[in-house]
């Protein structure tokens, strides 16, 4: 642990793992708010064809042109997912499901492509699939620090419209707000939050930072303010512990070590929460009935 | 926000003639069709609300009674028709109009307080960006006065039992200080002593000059209730001053072969006062 502060690429490492995880920890939040967990999923996964087509486009793995078209694919993805649902019989869900498999495949096949053409050796698409913190140059960082501080200043100003969105969007639409434009708006922020997170987490498995530290959070405390806060720092916790485990030990991806991290968070929180843990849940029924007798068992309303 | 005179003082018996004006109409709606894909939920209806009115949308399940204030509202996409508020077009008079949705519209579990919902009543008039302060924070808690709820103004919104979530409801609209009221089924789920309580509530707006639109479920109430009423079933059956147009004929008509039940409720209710 002492070698955080003296040691330059697991520092770079550190800083860049914990800015992605507050980032994804405040917009995560609103999606686990809004019952959008999936929307992350498709995000990330709709990302790879333009990961792999910015490469083939710029010639170059800078990151700035990767995350580019990322964004740009993951966004493509989530406006066709509303164009279905708005267009066709097909729920939410299955439109999710139709966007990320048939995106995901089309990056699979353009990675495999991209790959075996001689100048792509070395250029390392490979490692958006699983993430590789390790690999995070300070360039890199910087770039996360920029788009991921833009994300969060936008939802600092639009935080009294995200919350009407996400509580009650009909009732926003009464009061006179485009709702329809909001939404866009904090979609297009959860895109960025995913993509500024895919060279380090990976398409895969970058959902579950977009999930697990709201998830986790809303365990803990029945205020917005205080949720998105905490779940920030769940973020930060995940991504910083997942990136440090996989950068040191043997190689290993940084996507499944941050989502062990994040799950055990989630874990944690699931049992030990005061209120709404099983753990306090438990504890308060049994002493209810013992107290009040078997048929007045307290529950939640 | 400017309030016409005409909208808060109209008169009463805007009813009674071919003479009224229709700036004396709070809400006009014209050959109104929603369809869903080619299924018609509302078919060609008029309907036209006087100043200071408290009506009731009356008719079976699936009549169309939430399309139809959804569509005045604009929030479902309108086939055929034109809805005005007081003369003019809803776009234009948004801030003159304010809704409760049904209770089971949200999530109450979301991570947030009595006192924080009512105040996003106050959110269309604070506008893009800027955020709720000492004022809205003083509205919402006088709001919560008029509902008895101010003892719960900062509990977590998933500790309340239904009546209470339809209180905060309607306190939240309250904020909204408009002209104009529209309410999916306002008493739905609430106990009889908080039913009498947003009844006279809802009476007392009337009397301020507001109007009020609810849709409501139980007929046996509407004529205690309401002082006009409007039936429907996809179609606009009849629409006017409760005693004239709440009849067994017109809920006949409303309610087709299901009127066994109905007979003996019309007859329990003799004229109240």
């Amino acid at each position: 642990m002492f070698e955080l502060f003296t040691d330059y690429t697991l520092r770079t490492v550190a800083m860049g793992a914990g800015v992605l995880g507050i980032v994804s920890g405040v917009l995560g939040s609103f999606t686990v708010l809004r019952h959008q967990s999936l929307l992350g999923d498709a995000i990330s996964h709709a990302a790879l064809p333009g990961i792999v087509l910015a490469f083939l486009v710029t010639g170059s793995n800078a990151p700035l042109p990767l995350i580019v078209g990322a964004g740009v694919a993951g966004w493509v993805g989530t406006l066709l997912v509303r164009a279905i649902v708005r267009n066709t019989r097909i729920k939410n869900d299955g439109a999710l499901g139709l966007v990320l498999s048939v995106f995901f495949g089309v990056g699979l096949m353009l990675l495999t492509y991209s790959q075996s053409r001689p100048d792509a050796s070395q250029a390392g698409l490979d490692k958006f699939l699983f993430g590789q913190a390790a690999a995070l140059l300070r360039n890199d960082v910087i770039t996360i620090a920029a788009l991921g501080g833009v994300a969060i200043v936008v939802v600092a100003l639009f935080w009294k419209e995200f919350k009407l969105l996400s509580f009650d969007p009909e009732f926003g639409s009464v009061l006179g707000f485009r709702m329809g434009a909001i939404d866009v708006l904090l979609t297009t922020l959860v895109v960025v939050a995913i993509v500024i997170g895919l060279q380090t987490v990976g398409v895969v498995l970058m959902s579950a930072m977009v999930v697990a530290p709201g998830a986790a959070a809303r365990q803990w405390t029945d205020r917005l303010g205080v949720m998105v806060c905490l779940s920030a720092l769940f973020g930060a916790l995940a991504g910083v512990t997942g990136a440090l485990l996989s950068s040191t030990g043997a190689k290993l991806p940084t996507g499944p070590m941050v989502v062990l991290s994040a799950s055990a968070i989630v874990i944690l929180s699931l049992l030990f929460a005061p209120n709404r843990g099983l753990v306090w849940d438990k504890w308060r029924s049994r002493r209810t009935m013992i107290s009040a007798g078997p048929q007045e068992r307290a529950g939640r309303p | 926000m400017a309030q016409t005179p005409s909208m808060r003082r109209a008169p009463q018996e805007a009813f009674t003639g071919a003479t009224a004006r229709p700036r004396d109409l709070a809400i006009e709606v014209m050959d109104l069709t929603v369809a869903y894909r080619d299924k018609p939920v509302l078919w060609d209806v008029d309907m036209n609300v006087p100043s200071s009115a408290l009506m009731a949308i009356v008719g079976p399940n699936g009549a169309g009674k939430t399309t139809l204030i959804k569509a005045i509202l604009g929030l479902v996409d309108i086939s055929a028709g034109r809805v005005l508020i007081a003369g003019r077009p809803y776009e234009q008079q948004r801030r003159r109009v304010a809704y409760v949705p049904q209770r089971g519209s949200v999530d109450w579990d979301f991570p947030t307080t009595v006192l924080d919902v009512v105040m996003m009543g106050r959110y269309g008039a604070l506008g893009w960006i800027k955020r709720p302060g000492a004022r809205e924070r003083q509205a919402a808690a006088e709001a919560l006065e008029k509902v008895a709820m101010s003892d719960y103004a900062h509990r977590q919104i998933s500790q309340l039992s239904g009546g209470q979530q339809q209180r905060v409801f309607l306190a939240r609209s309250l904020v909204q200080d408009a002209d104009v009221y529209l309410m999916d089924e306002p008493f739905q789920g609430v106990d009889a002593t908080t039913e009498r309580a947003i009844v006279t509530l809802l009476q007392e707006l009337r009397d301020s000059g507001a109007t009020v639109v609810c849709v409501h479920h139980d007929l046996q109430t509407v004529t205690e209730y309401f002082d006009s009423v409007t039936l429907l079933n996809v179609r606009r059956i009849a629409s006017g001053p409760t005693s004239d147009v709440f009849t067994e004929e017109n809920l006949r008509a409303t309610y087709g072969g299901r009127m066994a039940w109905l007979k003996t409720a019309s007859k329990t209710e003799p004229a109240q006062d």
